[in-house]
């Protein structure tokens, strides 16, 4: 990768998505290869907002990777709560860990962070804004099923604050892919994303009905809708319900079909669609263990397995 | 010299900042940083008849030239102003604004959840685009409402 962080998905080129997960999949050929590959190394994992999986996901694997991880406890206690500015925090953690993993509920924190230190920055999630490492797996699990051109996506439910939509969106610009978003009027992609996306010259089409495309979907990506987004309950039920699927949902749809979500999920994809064949989600969250090994060994400086491990070094003024 | 020139020439030295959108003069001192504090002769036209605009307003900065740098960031909000540097009564130099790349410390960012508008050291930072500016921040992208966001 070309970055030494990685902050939204519109850094990244198509060559750097496919060096990542070209080390995924050698990762998860020979996870024993990895083990203890960046022992001696310290991964901050600074979540300023409540996530369990995400955080659990980049613990697991730093720890395949033989990196310790430290974070900062319950964000109530912890100095944030004490009007500590951002900047400052990072600046503070930086001295004790060799690259830092951020969530934060503001949207451009990790871009701010990444000002303020020397080590490898990852965006976990900012606000409303991007979620990168999660791309990366769901480019991940894409390819491993479908390959990543000449491909048909469908993106559903929440388009206007779901980050792993904003970042999926923008990366997928980088193949041939027709994406098509699927959302009530009032959850369309946002103006930025449409402006990244109207740069690029993606093929994009918007929609509030997924009958209208899915019988043309290879991959139909599925998204909570939440109900904090609407002033009105019943205007969340109205609405959500319009974008609920099911298996006889998908009877209508290809039988290659491959049905994605970021998880955790509500009731927007009904329990039989599990035993169908078109669930890929659980397959895709196990993804992000192998996807975030080779994201961390790349961004601290792993070559080939087997030499030794550089990493960056944590200088601090 | 044009009447027209010697009017706006009458300061002895300093910045005529001529041809600005009507109701905009305001916003021109702001994003200058210029607000009578630093003891300069200020004065204002405003709704001054003017063949190219119809009503245009006159900023004009006694004893200080501004630089391109500084005076690039109207563009924004008055994208045909005209920007004249006086000396003993003369106009010596004349230029046109020119958008430039990016727009540091001036604006706020419309997206109150972006890290900017959360009391972090830092000045906002947006890049320019065709349509407006867009926060280097969050990519959130300011429009026609620029003159609502001067944070100066
Ligand atoms: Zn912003």
């Amino acid at each position: 990768m070309r970055q030494d962080h990685l902050i939204t998905a519109t850094q990244l080129s198509r060559d750097d998505i496919e060096a990542v997960l070209d080390r995924a999949r050698e990762v998860a050929a020979d996870p024993a290869a990895y083990a203890n590959r960046h022992a001696g190394t310290v991964l901050a994992l600074c979540f300023f907002e409540p996530s369990t999986r995400t955080r659990m996901s980049f613990d697991a694997a730093a720890k395949r990777l033989g990196i310790d991880t430290i974070d900062m406890g319950d964000v109530d206690s912890s100095s944030v709560s004490k009007g500590e500015s951002l900047a400052d925090t990072v600046r503070v953690i930086e001295g004790y860990a060799d690259a830092l993993v951020l969530r934060h509920p503001s949207e451009g924190a990790a871009t701010l962070a990444a000002e303020f230190v020397d080590v490898p920055v990852i965006n976990a999630g900012d606000g409303a804004g991007q979620h990168p490492s999660q791309t990366l797996l769901d480019l991940h699990t894409i390819r491993e099923n479908h390959g990543l051109d000449d491909l048909t996506v469908g993106i559903m439910g929440d388009l206007k604050y779901g980050r792993t939509v904003h970042s999926l969106a923008a990366a997928l610009t980088n193949f041939d892919v027709r994406q098509h978003f699927i959302s009530p009027e009032s959850l369309r992609l946002p103006r930025s994303v449409r402006f990244d996306l109207h740069e690029t010259g993606a093929q994009v089409r918007e929609h509030e009905e997924l009958e209208t495309v899915l019988d043309e979907l290879d991959v139909l990506y599925v998204t909570r809708i939440q109900k904090e987004r609407f002033p009105d309950e019943n205007e969340y039920h109205r609405v959500a319900g319009e974008y609920r699927i099911d298996a006889e949902t998908l009877a209508a749809a290809d039988d290659d079909l491959t049905v994605m979500h970021p998880l955790p999920r509500v009731d927007e994809i009904a329990p039989d669609v599990d035993d169908t064949d078109h669930a890929r989600y659980f397959e895709q969250a196990h993804n992000g263990i192998p996807v975030r090994m080779a994201l961390l060994d790349t961004l601290l400086g792993g070559d080939e397995p087997g030499d030794e491990a550089t990493t960056m070094g944590a200088d601090h003024e | 010299m044009s009447e027209h020139e010697l009017r706006v020439s009458k300061i002895r030295n300093g910045t005529v900042i001529d041809h600005v959108e009507g109701g905009q003069a305001l916003n021109v001192l702001a994003i200058l940083g210029i607000d009578g504090s630093e003891g300069l002769g200020v004065s204002i036209g405003m709704n001054v008849p003017s063949d190219r605009l119809g009503r245009k307003d006159v900023v004009k900065v006694e004893d200080r030239e501004l630089s391109q740098s500084e005076v690039d960031v109207l563009s924004l909000i008055a994208p045909e102003a005209t920007i004249n540097i006086i000396r003993e009564f003369e106009v010596v130099e004349k230029n046109r604004v020119t958008r430039p790349e990016t727009v540091v410390g001036v604006l706020s960012c419309p997206n109150r959840n972006c890290i900017t508008n959360a009391d972090e050291p830092v000045e906002t930072r947006f890049d320019v685009i065709d349509s407006g500016v867009r926060c280097d921040y969050c990519s959130a992208v300011l429009r026609s409402d620029i003159a609502a966001h001067i944070d100066v």
